[in-house]
């Protein structure tokens, strides 16, 4: 006797490497070993190599360009300039701005001004160091706030140096009488310094000419698609005739969502008729990618004497370099969620995206956001500090809920427990006080033995952020996923194809999770990402779990229910309460009614589906005002510091993590993100930048662009909350960003605490600390 | 490029002479990140690891003479107690693997003023041995650094080893970076008592065109430590003593740090590796001077 109240486990035992499970990742064993095949793996028989010549100047016009002596190598079979682009001469993510190769004129410092194809990489470099071009080298404009503001500013594009401006306002922050109810005002300055996302696998790909007359591109990338948008056109080619396929990607952060080498791979292989590898060095890598945007933020924020935030203004400039990548999207980001996770009944925010001649710099995890949390929780100990406040107290005290809205007027549809994380995470037990003579590793320093224990200092801070999750802005954001479900050697079996990228994230994985959970199958494999399918949207914003997540569940969705049918079918009864569990068709009034194999027999079910997210909207453009965001995401930090006052080094000993996820869908690659976030957070609060001097860059190398070492990065406490999203698969929230926005201001705030100074700028480097 | 691989050090010697372009190569550890970053293609590689007896260190009286290409982690693990201080500058030399490559005899081939053994072997007076076809030479280290990445070899000269005494006091030596490990140091400071003879020797990192000693801070502070007693050291002297190790620093601006920082740290670290060596030698245990 069946009983309604039982649930489908109770007939079948349910299989393992499902959703919330951490099963091992497909390719982790390979990437420990170093077996895994990166994109600088690839390898044709009798392919060439390609090198690019990059202007040395930030701002010069192009006089003239002489291939002769280069062409003429032996071993060289083409060389390149913007003459031989057949197509479209300019390409780009969302403005088309980009030369394929410099026309008349370089922009940034590493622009690309021809390419060379070669039977040897290093005859492609001696090719290269061959072509004569002939600079009229300009003064570069380096400095993004008089970019946007000086009107004697040079252009650096005919249209002007700005690239997007985007209000907000609600209520009214200018008005003296609503200023008048402020009883304590803090005003503040900051600078974010340019980060970069040092991935460890440089831009590769190989770019295989095919007997169509169109091109195979192999290629480490975060989306295949919108790669192969901007590449048709410049090849002169419909999208079907250029295909693409993802190779190892080998990190990747915001940094591979432009193209870089990609299309001259495929110019090289498409005028040559060969394969053309192009593998770029780690300093070529530096000139190759778009880097954090370099911000200064001016704040101000007014409240009551209890601590009530009465009104904000913000004012962001963010130097989008040479051209404009991803810029209007940052500026949309900074200028959305620029004041923060904060209920401010009077705002203004100012947002500005400008063209400069600085490296080019556009998406990396977090971005706008990032740049906005150092300032606007820099700002909020600054005002706990003129309240005489705990400033965990005032976070809380001022931190939107669920049923509140955002500086857009949008209303937050879904939990959002930012009082809750801040909570926890201020309740979390402290790491123990340090010992006298503790080990230099524990000690700011490390292991270079600059103190006993000599002018260190220990201080504690916090820092709360929020991000978007998905794209926003009124973007058409779908993921495609096919699912195929058939018995193979006697066993049921599924087959997922997507073209989302993984890039180290465990996309992979959790692509098996859901299709095993929804299908009650143990067998799924992964189909490599191609451009076969549908596109899946980019591996960023962190929304992956949520697209493509969302895009396999439907997909496993109608091949379950194209399956019941079949069930039915097969049973000869219609059956409405039907789930595959463990490999059987269950149902909740009689139990395992047959095995899936059974059912399955030798057909093959096979569905395609589109996932989209709900509609957003464009914010309007005088008053910022509109329901641009999907989802929003949070994670709270506490970070723990010794500090070296007199050396002004730092040893971040403890950082402390909460983060409301929504739903875990894999514990272990949700821990990885959290910690990979919050080093990076580290990186930027205290050592990572490119410092670019008159558009020049001056560090390009590893020896001189520090990245934390597992002596930087300390041990981390972390606690998850799951309060389900009504509205997203799973109830999940993205996860990949948050941790990166609050660690950097918790890490800064724990340094004034112990140095006692203000600390507007990151990375905090010794000197601001040391005072020389 | 041509790749000579000697397996003796005669043959060594006898290649270098007729390639003096030849870049020798130890652990490989400078010069390959040079090739790849492509800021040198010499035309001659002039690989050393074959050479069994560079890899070698023996006492030779009352020095220690310790082949050029032995590797830091050797000096860490075999000759940590009677070379102290360089074996904790070898300590913040890269990573592990880059510590299994790295030696002694490649810093001194590249003779950057950053380089991590240089301060603690000119606080020890320690001597480079070179040799070519002609002869073998000893150069003493505050001769050999002559410029930027310049040093005092000959073209056709190999450094075959260095020769140094074991410590006879306490030696300490410190290197401020950016990162609490794997870094370049942005300067460092080597100290090392004599107590014997009541000597001070220093050696200052990254502070000038070359690794350099400074010479004033050292007599003045022989001149100052109560040698045969036990009493804590003034502060006056301690911070006297940082004043004149910055003073002879000649430090520049540059992405790793400012002048300024240097010498502001390099007092830090002399005042602080100078309490940390005068508190081991009132702990006791060395001999001291009359």
């Amino acid at each position: 006797m069946s009983s309604p109240t039982r649930s489908p486990q109770d007939f079948a035992t349910a299989i393992s490497g499902g959703v919330g499970s951490s099963p091992q990742r497909p390719d982790g064993a390979l990437k420990v070993t170093g077996e895994f095949a990166y994109s600088s793996d690839l390898w044709h028989e009798d392919m060439l190599w390609g090198a690019t010549l990059r202007s040395p100047h930030p701002r010069a016009r192009i006089l003239g360009v002489d291939i002769t002596e280069a062409l003429g190598m032996p071993g060289v079979y083409a060389v390149l300039t913007h003459e031989d682009v057949p197509g479209r001469k300019f390409y780009g993510l969302e403005i088309v701005d980009q030369p394929v190769l410099a026309i008349d004129q370089v922009r940034y410092q590493g622009e690309a001004v021809a390419v060379v194809a070669a039977d040897h990489p290093e005859t492609a470099r001696r090719a290269v160091a061959k072509i004569v071009v002939d600079y009229q080298v300009l003064q570069p404009v380096t400095d993004a706030w008089r970019a946007v503001f000086d009107p004697d500013c040079p252009a650096v594009h005919e249209a002007g140096n700005l690239v997007r401006h985007q209000p907000v306002r609600r209520g009214s922050a200018d008005d003296p009488a609503v200023r008048a109810r402020a009883d304590v005002v803090v005003t503040g300055e900051y600078e974010v310094g340019m980060q970069d996302q040092a991935f460890l696998g440089t831009e590769s790909g190989l770019a295989v000419p095919a007997e169509d007359g169109g091109v195979d591109l192999y290629v480490a990338t975060q989306w295949l698609h919108v790669d192969q948008r901007q590449l048709a056109p410049c090849l002169g080619l419909p999208p079907a005739q250029v295909r693409l396929t993802l190779a190892g990607v080998g990190g990747a952060f915001g940094a591979r969502e432009d193209l870089s080498m990609h299309v001259h791979a495929c110019l090289l292989a498409l005028r040559t008729g060969k394969p053309v590898k192009m593998v770029y060095s780690r300093e070529e890598s530096f000139f190759g990618h778009v880097h954090r945007h370099p911000a200064r933020l001016r704040y101000e924020h007014g409240a009551t004497r209890d601590g009530d935030l009465v009104y904000a203004t913000a004012e962001v400039v963010l130097d989008g370099g040479a051209y404009a990548s991803s810029t209007p999207a940052v500026v949309g980001v900074a200028s959305s969620l620029g004041l923060g996770p904060y209920r401010i009944p009077h705002l203004a925010i100012d947002a500005y995206g400008a063209y400069t001649n600085n490296p080019p710099c556009g998406a990396m995890r977090g971005f706008g956001a990032v740049q906005a949390c150092f300032a606007y929780e820099s700002q909020m100990d600054k005002l706990a500090a003129a309240l005489d406040m705990d400033p965990v107290d005032l976070r809380i005290r001022n931190a939107v809920s669920q049923g509140d809205v955002v500086a857009t007027g949008q209303p937050i549809d879904m939990p959002m427990p930012m009082a809750e994380i801040l909570r926890r995470v201020r309740a979390m037990p402290m790491p123990p006080d340090r010992e006298a003579g503790s080990d230099v590793r524990t000690l700011p320093g490390g292991v270079a033995n600059t103190t006993h224990g000599e002018g260190v200092v220990r201080g504690v801070g916090y820092g709360v952020g929020i991000k978007n999750i998905c794209f926003s802005g009124g973007f058409d954001d779908y993921s495609t996923a096919r699912v195929r479900l058939q018995v193979v050697g006697g066993e049921p079996s599924a087959v997922v194809h997507t073209a989302a990228a993984e890039v180290g994230q465990g996309l992979v994985t959790l692509k098996a999770q859901i299709a095993r959970t929804e299908l009650g199958i143990e067998k799924v494999t992964i189909q490599p990402a191609d451009t076969t399918v549908g596109s899946a949207g980019s591996s960023s914003a962190s929304r992956q779990s949520y697209m493509t997540g969302g895009a396999v569940k439907l997909a496993c969705e109608a091949v379950r229910e194209e399956l019941f049918r079949l069930a039915s079918r097969r049973l000869g009864r219609e059956h409405d309460d039907l789930s595959l569990v463990g490999g059987k068709v269950v149902s909740r009034r009689h139990g395992v009614l047959a095995a899936l194999v059974d059912v399955l027999g030798d057909e093959v079910i096979d569905q395609t589906r589109e996932f989209r997210h709900r509609a957003t909207e464009m914010l309007d453009p005088t008053r910022g005002q509109g329901s641009s965001h999907v989802q929003f995401a949070m994670c709270a930090h506490r970070a723990v510091v010794d500090v070296d006052v007199e050396l002004g080094l730092v040893k971040v000993v403890e950082l402390a993590a909460v983060q409301d996820v929504g739903k875990i869908l894999n514990p272990q690659a949700l821990e990885g993100q959290i910690h990979g976030g919050s080093a990076q957070g580290l990186g930027l609060a205290v050592m990572e930048e490119i410092q670019v001097a008159d558009g020049k860059i001056r560090n390009p190398s590893f020896t001189d662009y520090l990245i934390p070492t597992i002596l930087d990065m300390p041990p981390m406490r972390i606690e998850v909350l799951e309060h389900a999203d009504p509205h997203a698969p799973y109830g999940l929230r993205g996860a990949g960003e948050p941790p990166t926005l609050s660690s950097t201001p918790a890490i800064v705030a724990a340094i004034r605490a112990a140095t006692g100074l203000p600390l507007s700028r990151v990375p905090v480097r010794p000197e601001h600390i040391t005072g020389t | 490029m041509d790749f000579l691989r000697p397996a003796t050090l005669t043959d060594a010697l006898a290649a270098k002479a007729e390639h003096p372009d030849a870049v020798p190569v130890a652990g490989g550890t400078d010069v390959l990140v040079e090739l790849n970053f492509d800021r040198r293609r010499p035309p001659a590689l002039l690989d050393l690891t074959g050479v069994a007896e560079l890899a070698e260190w023996a006492p030779d009286g009352d020095v220690l003479r310790i082949g050029a290409g032995v590797p830091y982690s050797r000096i860490i693990g075999e000759l940590g107690s009677r070379l102290p201080g360089l074996a904790l500058a070898s300590r913040t030399v890269g990573s592990p693997q880059i510590r299994n490559r790295g030696t002694v005899g490649g810093n001194l081939g590249s003779a950057s003023p950053a380089g991590d053994a240089h301060p603690p072997l000119l606080a020890s007076d320690a001597v480079v041995e070179v040799a070519s076809i002609r002869g073998a030479r000893q150069i003493p280290i505050t001769e050999f650094f002559t410029g930027v990445k310049r040093n005092a070899l000959a073209p056709d000269e190999l450094i075959t080893a260095f020769r140094v005494a074991p410590a006879d006091g306490p030696q300490q030596f410190a290197k401020v970076g950016t990162r609490n490990a794997m870094v370049i140091a942005v300067c460092s400071f080597a100290i090392a008592l004599h107590p014997s003879r009541c000597a001070v020797g220093t050696g200052v990192g990254s502070a000038a065109p070359t690794p350099r000693r400074a010479p004033a801070a050292e007599e003045f502070l022989a001149g100052e430590l109560p040698w045969g007693s036990r009493r804590r050291l003034s502060d006056a002297v301690t911070r006297r003593f940082g004043e004149l190790v910055a003073s002879a620093a000649a430090p520049i601006d540059d992405v790793r740090g400012t002048a300024d920082y240097r010498r502001h740290a390099l007092s830090v670290m002399a005042r602080r590796t100078l309490t940390w060596v005068w508190q081991e030698h009132c702990e006791g245990g060395w001999p001291a001077c009359a």
